[in-house]
């Protein structure tokens, strides 16, 4: 029988939408039933969100003070627990997820499943490797619990409904380690759209220079309505925050519209955005070679065509 | 203080990997073969927190076929004091990595172990996280930052939301992320110097490690292509496509 657990991800009490996109797997694998767990120290809002997603049986919720800050040594030996009876255990391939659910794999033995893309039955699965340059399928033992993390830029989020699922309180005899504690987050604040859920995106390279001249991507952003991301090496001579990174070793995305402004398409930042509808780049050299994935291509320099396409957009 | 170095050879991150006509795997014959970028970064780490005086030990670990002799040499002469290579000829997932980590451990009694957040062939982002669990010690994953006082480390880990800092105690389980340093070069005499430092060999069969996996991989398939767009001659041309296609 299959039955699946989806750890729901949130933060500062709010559900964060990749939750609904591994709901969406959970769905694809036609299991009996989907029940979605929240470890927080004040769990009730976030379940109330998390029970209106289609799709989902019931929402069991473990409220501790521990776990606030969603440390990994806490929150997985609680789900390795509340794990037994169920086939399946699913968390979004997102830092939060990648970071816990080996360590609930571990705990039950099993090796993970990482970053599934498509489900091909309910103990079989794709996967990328090499940096997405080749997709593999894997398949569990029927025997074995299946663990795996969903790569969310392959999965819409499943829709929100009206009705409720249930909301189950769970207690869980487990004693938590001490040995790591949070000290603080530091979040980039923006009121742009948030970049693993935005329908556009538009990022910068290397080829915008500075911090400063970072400016105006975000001035095109804001614009078209976008949200902002980076290449690694933009990242890496500052003129962004880390958590701008697309790529193999930053987020994994799919909007709709994607627009690469002096970015040369190396493989590493191309794994990010395989996904995305439309691709542009923006690259004052011809041979770029994110040319040849684009799906629109212009050749110039970014610092006379950004203010054209904004006055070729006009109001 | 002992630190224990994941050092994980892999397909160089310039190959463009090939998957064999007949979906049995990806083409590694004649590839070029190279650190795991992540372990490059775990292990200059380590020389630093040496360099510091916090450390007097840095040991790499290797598992892998018998070839993997040059590569451990490699880290040897970046400074490493010693290698340990464990030898497999089969393939080894990250729970078997893990559980003979956990065994070298026991040998070995490192104070810190750092991985890389993730292997670049498989991009399994699992082996870490998995050892933490069955030492039931504190992970760190994706660090940007670490810091050593008093027993405890001070970790600021790269993450979707930003940068979060946690602290734990020693000993600790450490996954790099790009940009918590930058590797030094080896330099010529340090090959030489390297000849002399010891590789241990332990052979897998030997550790008792249960290596049956219960994952099989039944095919490997290119990704589907994306073809090559049109190109535009100025902005008002891009602006009147991306109108078109409802996207503006
Ligand atoms: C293990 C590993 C993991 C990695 N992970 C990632 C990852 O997750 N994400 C990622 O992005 N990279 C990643 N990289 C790095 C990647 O290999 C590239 O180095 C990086 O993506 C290059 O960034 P870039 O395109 O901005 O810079 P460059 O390659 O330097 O390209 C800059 C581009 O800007 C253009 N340009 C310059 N000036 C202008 C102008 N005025 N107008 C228009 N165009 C201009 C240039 O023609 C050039 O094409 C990784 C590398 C490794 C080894
Ligand atoms: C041709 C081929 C076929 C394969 N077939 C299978 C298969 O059928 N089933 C299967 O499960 N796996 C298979 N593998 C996987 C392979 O053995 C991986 O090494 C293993 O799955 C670990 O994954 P990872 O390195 O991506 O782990 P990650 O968790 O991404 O690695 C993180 C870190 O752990 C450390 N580490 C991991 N492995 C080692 C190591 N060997 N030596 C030193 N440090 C290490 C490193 O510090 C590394 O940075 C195959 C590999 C190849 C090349």
């Amino acid at each position: 029988m299959t039955k699946i657990l989806v750890i729901a991800e949130h933060l500062d009490g709010k559900l964060n939408g990749a939750t609904a996109r591994a709901v969406s797997a959970a769905v694809a694998t036609t299991p009996e039933s989907i029940d979605v767990i929240v470890l927080s120290d004040a769990p009730e809002a976030i379940a109330a969100e998390a029970a209106k997603i289609e799709g989902v049986s019931k929402v069991l919720t473990v409220a501790r003070a521990e776990n606030a800050h969603g440390l990994a040594a806490v929150l997985a030996p609680q789900i390795a627990k509340a794990a037994a009876g169920y086939s399946h255990v699913f968390a979004p391939s997102t830092t939060f997820g990648k970071d816990l659910a080996p360590r609930v794999a571990a705990l039950l033995g099993v090796s993970q499943v990482s970053d599934v893309m498509s489900v091909e039955g309910s103990h079989t699965f794709k996967r990328p490797i090499y940096a997405g340059n080749a997709i593999v399928t894997v398949e569990v033992d029927a025997a074995s619990t299946v663990v795996a993390t969903i790569r969310t830029a392959s999965w819409p989020a499943a829709a929100s409904t009206n009705s409720s699922a249930s909301v189950e309180a769970l207690t869980l005899d487990v004693t938590l380690p001490s040995h790591t504690r949070f000290v603080d987050l530091q979040q980039g604040k923006s009121d742009r759209p948030d970049l693993q859920g935005a329908a556009k995106v538009v990022s910068g390279g290397r080829g915008v220079g500075s911090k400063e001249n970072f400016e105006i991507i975000y001035k095109f952003a804001d614009k078209i309505g976008a949200g902002v991301g980076a290449s690694r090496a933009a990242v890496d001579a500052g003129y962004c925050p880390n958590e701008m990174q697309v790529g193999q070793t930053g987020k994994i995305i799919a909007p709709e519209l994607y627009m690469a402004i002096g970015i040369s398409g190396a493989i590493q930042h191309l794994t990010g955005i395989k996904d995305a509808g439309t691709i542009v780049a923006i690259n004052k050299d011809g041979e770029a070679p994110i040319f040849e994935i684009a799906d629109i291509g212009l050749v110039g320099d970014l610092f006379k065509i950004l203010p054209e396409l904004e006055a070729a957009i006009g109001q | 203080m002992k630190i224990l170095v994941g050092y994980k050879r892999v397909v160089d991150y310039n190959v463009r990997i090939q998957v064999k006509p007949d979906g049995s795997g990806v083409v590694t014959d004649g590839v070029k073969l190279s650190a795991n970028p992540f372990d490059d970064i775990a292990l200059e780490e380590a020389l630093r927190l040496r360099e510091k005086g916090l450390a007097e030990e840095v040991v790499i670990v290797g598992i892998g076929p018998a070839d993997l002799t040059a590569h451990l040499r490699n880290g040897l002469a970046m400074g490493a004091n010693r290698a340990i290579h464990v030898q497999t000829t089969d393939a080894v997932s990250p729970l078997a990595a893990a559980r003979t980590f956990l065994k070298l451990i026991e040998k070995e009694q490192p104070s810190l172990v750092i991985l890389g957040k993730q292997a670049i062939d498989d991009d399994a982002n699992q082996t870490g996280q998995m050892l933490a669990a069955l030492w039931d010690r504190p992970q760190a994953t994706f660090a940007s930052k670490v810091e050593i006082a008093g027993g405890k480390v001070t970790v600021t880990r790269e993450v979707d939301a930003g940068l979060e800092t946690i602290e734990a105690e020693l000993p600790a389980v450490i996954t790099t992320d790009l940009r918590l340093n930058e590797p030094r070069f080896i330099k010529l005499p340090d090959i030489m110097k390297a000849k002399s430092k010891p590789i241990d060999v332990i052979e897998l069969g030997s550790l008792g490690v249960e290596v049956a996996d219960h994952i099989k991989t039944t095919h490997y398939a290119a990704p589907p292509k994306r073809s090559k767009g049109v190109m535009v001659k100025d902005a008002a041309e891009l602006v009147a496509a991306l109108k078109q296609k409802g996207l503006l």
